[in-house]
């Protein structure tokens, strides 16, 4: 077999050298010609082997914003099409997994729950945490479920996951509008809720989550070219990571030594500061949420250039 | 004045052939884990070094590959399957990345490779318009600016908002064809599109490809494996075999060029075949197709005559000897028996040549297959003696029959015979 292979190179080595020396001198003609016409030679793009670690064309992301946005368009309309009740969809879902969770966790295990209402309390834990968790593991897929479309056509691959997290975004803008009504149902109800200047936040605390649930994701996603057994860990690990996050409990109910890991968890700070911000009760520390900053910014940009140096010869591996 | 707009200089792509990696995380952990204690790599087979690019044998899908082209010019990209050509293109419309050597592109390059891409069945005509055009680099401005030039291109005005998994294949490719058409690209990069659609949608493209060169000014890489299309199309060509590029001349010389290298494979003998049936007392050892002009190829033109010429050695003592001419679909489509041609049968001792002459062949451009069928005549049945399957590949190249620049080829039939038209007036 190598022999073979030796001897088709060694031909051809052959063939090619005795006609593209003409081809050649020709060539180098027309270049000496062509310098000489327009001396600056300004080209617009120059297609080189590997990159530079930081050459990222965050550039070429901005260029393409239409794409981006119209990625998201696609995606908001076309998940629920060909379903009887359609974007009702988008409030069904945590209603349920909330009153699962009141049910199993409140009404059955007893968990404390900061002496919130427990359907309030699961319901601010399951929006915020579907919106994290969605990021992650849809980006994750990036790669792979995209090799078709990437292999044939280039556009920054950034668009896809960047518009996931957009239209996460309206989702999670949907079920958090259905969290503030539910909360205003239970203030008229005479629930005493203190929601504070710590709202102001939530731009910032959405940003953390997008960035974090981005930072994961393309870093998972980079590596699921090439190892595919990642895309299980993803599935489950989400669920465990779920656990390790004040979700369905608060962070008070666990015992001092424990707080330290919890709270090495970035998602931690983040879902105890909206529910300080909202109802007013949580272990609400600045120094914690800068740290959960901090992360969210040093994993965005390790994902962005291990992504960038995949995407260069992914269609290679994948 | 012309100017350069791409310019590929040493470009060259390898892959590894085989498992990249271990494949598993695990493994690949254990590996690396091993060699950070310093240990031998515990995957390697006892006795196996270990080498600086791992397993795997490298291949070079391109090699050294330099050429430039200048605005306005289509250059056809021709080669063998695995030439390297699909590879090229990759590298020029940025899916992948070359393993050295650079491109140099003035404009902006947009490529139309394979139509369809990037369509979402759920979303109507129109979102897929605009999906589809920001996909290949489009603004919404341009695409709204283009909207109606597509819609009206693709003759699909009734079906606009009608999702497109609603869609015949035929709008699918059309809608898709017109959408990449339309872009306001300075370089186009075409990649054997017009496989799809049917006869009167490809000459569309077709038409509208040369006016995008020749009216609007824009660059055209055009891949195919039709070389009508590539001869019509086409000002220059370059050809690649094994990633080499072997020339960069005028369309016709390097179609010439593109035949002849295919010659060095075409005196392959048959006695290596052993997936032949038959007894065996005869074999047929080698067989060529020869042109009008003596020449041996494996490349008629539509319409000419040529000769199979089948050297055999063995005995036969009153036999029927046959060439079979057939495509992927029907084994025999033309066939050259001697028992239908002679009155007597054939009788051959040792080394023998036979020799089937085909006169004006018929069928239309495409590959055809070469069978050869040699057997006994016993009483009333044939013993089967020697029958080589595929033992050559006859390549039909469509060509301009009545010389007025319009090609009759496989999209508008499967053989021909010259015809002539008498037209008179019958008004008294």
């Amino acid at each position: 077999m190598a022999d073979i292979k030796q001897r088709d190179v060694t031909r051809a080595e052959h063939g090619k050298n005795g006609i593209q020396n003409t081809i050649m001198t020709e060539i180098i003609e027309q270049e000496i010609e062509t310098k000489m016409a327009e001396a600056p030679e300004n080209w617009d793009m120059i297609i080189k082997p590997q990159r530079r670690l930081l050459d990222l064309h965050l550039g070429d992301l901005w260029r393409y914003r239409d794409l981006v946005m119209l990625f998201v368009r696609r995606d908001v309309v076309s998940v629920y099409k060909q379903t009887i009740l359609g974007p009702l969809w988008y409030l069904i879902q945590p209603l349920l997994t909330t009153i699962t969770f009141t049910v199993i966790f409140g009404s059955i295990a007893k968990l404390p729950t900061d002496s919130l209402p427990q359907f309030l309390f699961y319901m601010s834990g399951t929006v915020i945490w579907t919106y994290f968790a969605e990021c992650l593991t849809k980006t994750s897929n990036t790669f792979v479920n995209n090799a078709n479309l990437f292999g044939k056509v280039y556009f920054p691959r950034l668009a896809v996951p960047v518009s996931i997290l957009i239209s996460n975004l309206i989702t999670f803008a949907i079920q958090f509008g259905l969290f503030l009504v539910f909360m205003g149902y239970f203030a008229l109800r005479g629930f005493a809720f203190q929601p504070n200047l710590w709202t102001l936040l939530t731009p910032v605390l959405v940003l953390m989550m997008a960035g974090l649930g981005l930072g994961f994701g393309i870093v998972i996603s980079s590596l699921t070219t090439k190892y595919r057994d990642l895309r299980f860990l993803v599935q489950f690990g989400i669920q465990l990571i779920m656990y390790a996050t004040p979700v369905i409990y608060p962070l008070s109910s666990i015992p001092e030594r424990f707080q330290v890991l919890i709270k090495l968890n970035p998602m931690t700070p983040i879902v105890e500061a909206f529910r300080y911000a909202y109802l007013g009760a949580g272990s609400f520390n600045l120094m914690q949420l800068l740290y959960s900053f901090g992360f969210m910014v040093i994993i965005v940009m390790v994902g962005v250039v291990i992504f960038n140096r995949v995407e260069a010869t992914f269609m290679d591996t994948v | 004045m012309s100017k350069t707009v791409i310019s590929v200089e040493n470009l060259s792509k390898s892959y590894r052939l085989g498992q990249i990696g271990t494949g598993t995380l695990s493994r690949d952990l254990n590996v690396w884990w091993a060699k950070a204690r310093g240990k031998p790599n515990p995957l390697l087979k006892i006795g196996q070094v270990e080498h600086g690019n791992q397993d795997g044998e490298m291949i070079w899908a391109l090699k050294d590959v330099s050429f430039q082209v200048e605005q306005g010019e289509v250059l056809g990209i021709i080669g063998r399957n695995g030439a390297g050509k699909s590879t090229l293109l990759k590298i020029l419309s940025r899916v992948t990345a070359p393993t050295s050597g650079e491109v140099k592109v003035k404009g902006r390059i947009a490529s139309l490779l394979e139509v369809g891409t990037g369509f979402h069945p759920e979303l109507t005509g129109r979102e897929n318009i605009y999906l589809n055009g920001a996909i290949l680099g489009m603004t919404k401005e341009e695409v709204q600016r283009k909207f109606d030039e597509i819609v009206s291109f693709a003759e699909i005005e009734k079906f606009i908002d009608t999702p497109v998994k609603r869609y015949s294949s035929g709008m699918y490719v059309r809608l898709a064809f017109a959408v990449a058409a339309h872009l306001e690209a300075d370089i186009l990069l075409v990649d054997e599109v017009l496989a799809v659609g049917d006869a009167q949608f490809q000459r569309k493209c077709l038409g509208k490809m040369g006016d995008v060169a020749s009216k609007e000014g824009r660059t055209v890489l055009f891949v195919s494996h039709n070389m009508a299309a590539v001869e019509g199309l086409c000002s220059k060509a370059i050809v690649l075999s094994q990633g080499s590029l072997l020339t960069l001349s005028e369309v016709h010389e390097s179609i010439k060029f593109y035949y002849k290298t295919d010659e060095r494979k075409l005196n392959i003998s048959l006695r290596e075949r052993n997936d032949r049936q038959g007894e065996g007392n005869i074999r047929a050892t080698e067989i060529h197709i020869i042109d009008k002009t003596g020449q041996k190829t494996n490349f008629i033109s539509m319409g000419d005559s040529f000769t199979v010429e089948i050297r055999v050695q063995g005995a036969l003592r009153s036999g029927i000897v046959g060439v079979l001419i057939g495509n992927q679909f029907k084994s025999q489509l033309i066939r050259g028996y001697t028992w239908e041609n002679l009155t007597e049968s054939v009788s051959v001792k040792g080394k023998s040549v036979l020799k089937c002459h085909f006169e004006d062949f018929p069928l239309i451009n495409g590959t055809y297959y070469i069978h050869i069928w040699i057997a006994e005549r016993e009483g009333n049945y044939n013993r089967l003696e020697d029958y080589v399957e595929n033992a050559a590949t006859l390549e039909i190249n469509a060509v301009d029959v009545y010389g007025n620049g319009r090609i009759l080829d496989s999209k508008t039939c499967v053989a021909f015979c010259r015809t002539k038209w008498e037209i008179y007036s019958e008004n008294s």
